[in-house]
């Protein structure tokens, strides 16, 4: 649906976006993480036809956006960083605005609208002035200027900036129910955000990609070892000494009755060993839980020590 | 064309949202009407005077009323419409409401057409309203009515050079101010360009007259519709819209 290839764009001097290749297939919902002026915002734009790039080319559902910018955004919804509202407009009539701006056909703009509004839970200030909303609100009006025309592709610039966490939970739920049969970009400097609602995330820092994949695979590929915590009611060093003799476990550190059990990389699944172990040496098993590298760390490290370790992935 | 009004349209009644259109039409039609009624007293005056002394001959109603009254109106809409124009691209960038515009499947002309033609649309509406002032006159005496049509056809080409600068310098700032002062000073600038003729060589003289915003008017409000006239307002919106096609596809590469 997407393909970006050797996307370039410089603001002067400044490198903004350098050489970025990726591509996005029908129905999937990939989220853009990285840190601020990492250059998503810059690539959003350009994916929508607002700016055009320096080198490169990007192509959305088969149109190139600079060849043929009006095709593209004929099946683009884009929703930018700062919601681009009118504050004198009553909200009604705003949505009906992008939806003729968008040339939803003359008949079922009405339709369109109330759809819309139906869907992003507008219903009670639809006739309030958009100027007289809460920033939650207005960052729905966004969203639903976006979603107005059905578009095939929709660029989300941090969709749910300044919302409250209910409203959070519920533009979660709409992006993903979007994501079957809308192909979704979203961009997020918060990683729960990327986790809870993207298929797929591709990290960009100071303007190019450093890590793009699922989310499991990236942690998997991170994991230089997992890490499980097992919290018994007996920790003696008999037991320690007969979990320590499984192979595949490279250090145990007792702390009071958690035992940290690390992995060698790589290693084979043997979970169901050391509970069967505990198990036989009457330590009594309370707890037993992965503890997962989380995409914080993933993206910390991504975006910061890579330079210093040099291939970190 | 559709786009182009629903563009217009947008911005039409974006004027009457706000308190814009109500201050521009209410203090228009205020120094109108003082403009009117003051010019009218003092012609009937002055009329009685010529009549009492000069038996017969008196200023037709043409050159003591409506010429003067159109040719200040044009001076009023000289400062008035920096007021209009002057949210028109820079508000648009200022809210980032021009990122809809720009996303959405319109080309940057038809934007830009939009948005003249909604300010061309709230300067039609204060002109309507000024139709009442020809009204008093056929109602009292006997003008002309070619002037009057031809002024309100002068008047509405000057005006849209106004809109034109005025869109020019709104698409080149986010700041309002800026773009309505700079409209202003050149609009002035352009009424006043023939100023520096009579110290000019004989070339250039001819060329400063003719760029003046204000001699080409002078024509239509004696009742004159010339092509030259015609062409050369046509033109200066030609150009100030084509220019501000170049600075707003400009902005999009940096």
């Amino acid at each position: 649906m997407i393909q970006v290839t050797h996307l370039t764009k410089m603001y002067g001097p400044r490198v903004a976006v350098n050489d970025l290749n990726f591509e996005v297939k029908k129905g999937e919902i990939v989220g853009f993480l990285g840190p601020n002026g990492a250059g998503k915002s810059t690539t959003m734009k350009i994916l929508t036809g607002f700016m055009p790039a320096t080198q490169g080319q990007a192509v959305v559902d088969g149109h190139d956006v600079f060849e043929n910018p009006i095709e593209v955004k004929r099946n683009v919804g884009f929703l930018p960083e700062n919601p681009p509202v009118y504050p004198e407009m009553q909200v009604f009539d705003y949505l009906e605005f992008a939806a003729r701006m968008r040339q939803v056909p003359k008949g079922s703009v009405s339709a369109s609208v109330k759809g819309i509004i139906d869907k992003t839970g507008l219903g009670e200030v639809q006739h309030r002035l958009i100027g007289n909303l809460s920033k939650g609100f207005r960052q729905r009006v966004g969203l639903a200027q976006a979603l107005v025309h059905n578009p095939k592709v929709l660029i989300l610039d941090e969709p749910t900036v300044g919302l409250d966490p209910k409203q959070i939970i519920e533009i979660r739920e709409l992006i993903k129910n979007l994501g079957n049969d809308h192909t979704v970009i979203l961009s997020s400097h918060i990683l729960p955000e990327v986790t809870a609602t993207c298929q797929r995330i591709i990290i960009i820092n100071k303007g190019a990609i450093v890590a793009e994949d699922t989310i499991e695979r990236l942690t998997t590929r991170l994991n230089k070892g997992l890490i499980y915590n097992l919290m018994v009611k007996n920790p003696a060093a008999e037991g320690i000494a007969a979990l320590r003799k499984i192979q595949g476990i490279s250090n145990i550190t007792p702390a009071g009755p958690k035992l940290i059990i690390e992995m060698t990389p790589g290693g084979q699944e043997i979970r169901d060993k050391i509970i069967e172990t505990a198990v036989q040496k009457s330590m009594g098993v309370l707890e037993f839980s992965a503890e997962r590298v989380s995409l914080e760390e993933i993206f910390l490290q991504l975006t910061t020590t890579e330079n210093a370790t040099g291939d970190q992935i | 064309m559709m786009n182009i009004f629903t563009i217009a349209r947008r911005d039409f009644r974006s004027y009457f949202n706000s308190p814009v259109a109500y201050i521009v039409i209410t203090g228009f039609l205020a120094i109108m009407g003082y403009m009117f009624y003051f010019g009218f007293a003092h012609y009937v005056a002055q009329n009685a005077q010529y009549q009492q002394f000069n038996m017969g001959k008196s200023i037709s109603i043409t050159d003591g009323v409506i010429k003067p009254l159109y040719g200040n109106m044009n001076l009023i809409f000289l400062f008035l419409v920096p007021f209009i124009t002057m949210r028109l691209f820079a508000e648009e960038k200022k809210l980032h409401t021009i990122e809809l515009l720009m996303t959405s499947p319109v080309t940057l002309t038809e934007i830009i057409l939009g948005k003249f033609f909604s300010a061309l649309g709230l300067v039609l509406v204060m002109l309507s309203f000024t139709i009442v002032y020809p009204i008093i006159l056929f109602a009292t005496g006997n003008p002309e009515i070619g002037p009057i049509v031809t002024s309100y056809f002068g008047i509405i080409l000057v005006t849209a050079c106004y809109v034109a600068l005025g869109i020019l310098f709104s698409a080149m700032t986010e700041n309002q101010i800026i773009a309505g002062a700079l409209t202003f000073a050149t609009g002035l600038f352009f009424w006043i360009i023939s100023w520096a003729a009579s110290s000019a060589g004989p070339v250039w003289s001819d060329v400063l007259m003719h760029l003046s915003l204000i001699d080409h008017y002078s024509n239509f409000g004696q009742g004159i519709v010339s092509t030259t006239d015609a062409f050369y307002y046509l033109s200066f919106i030609g150009i100030g819209l084509f220019l501000t096609h170049r600075v707003l596809d400009s902005f999009r590469w940096r």
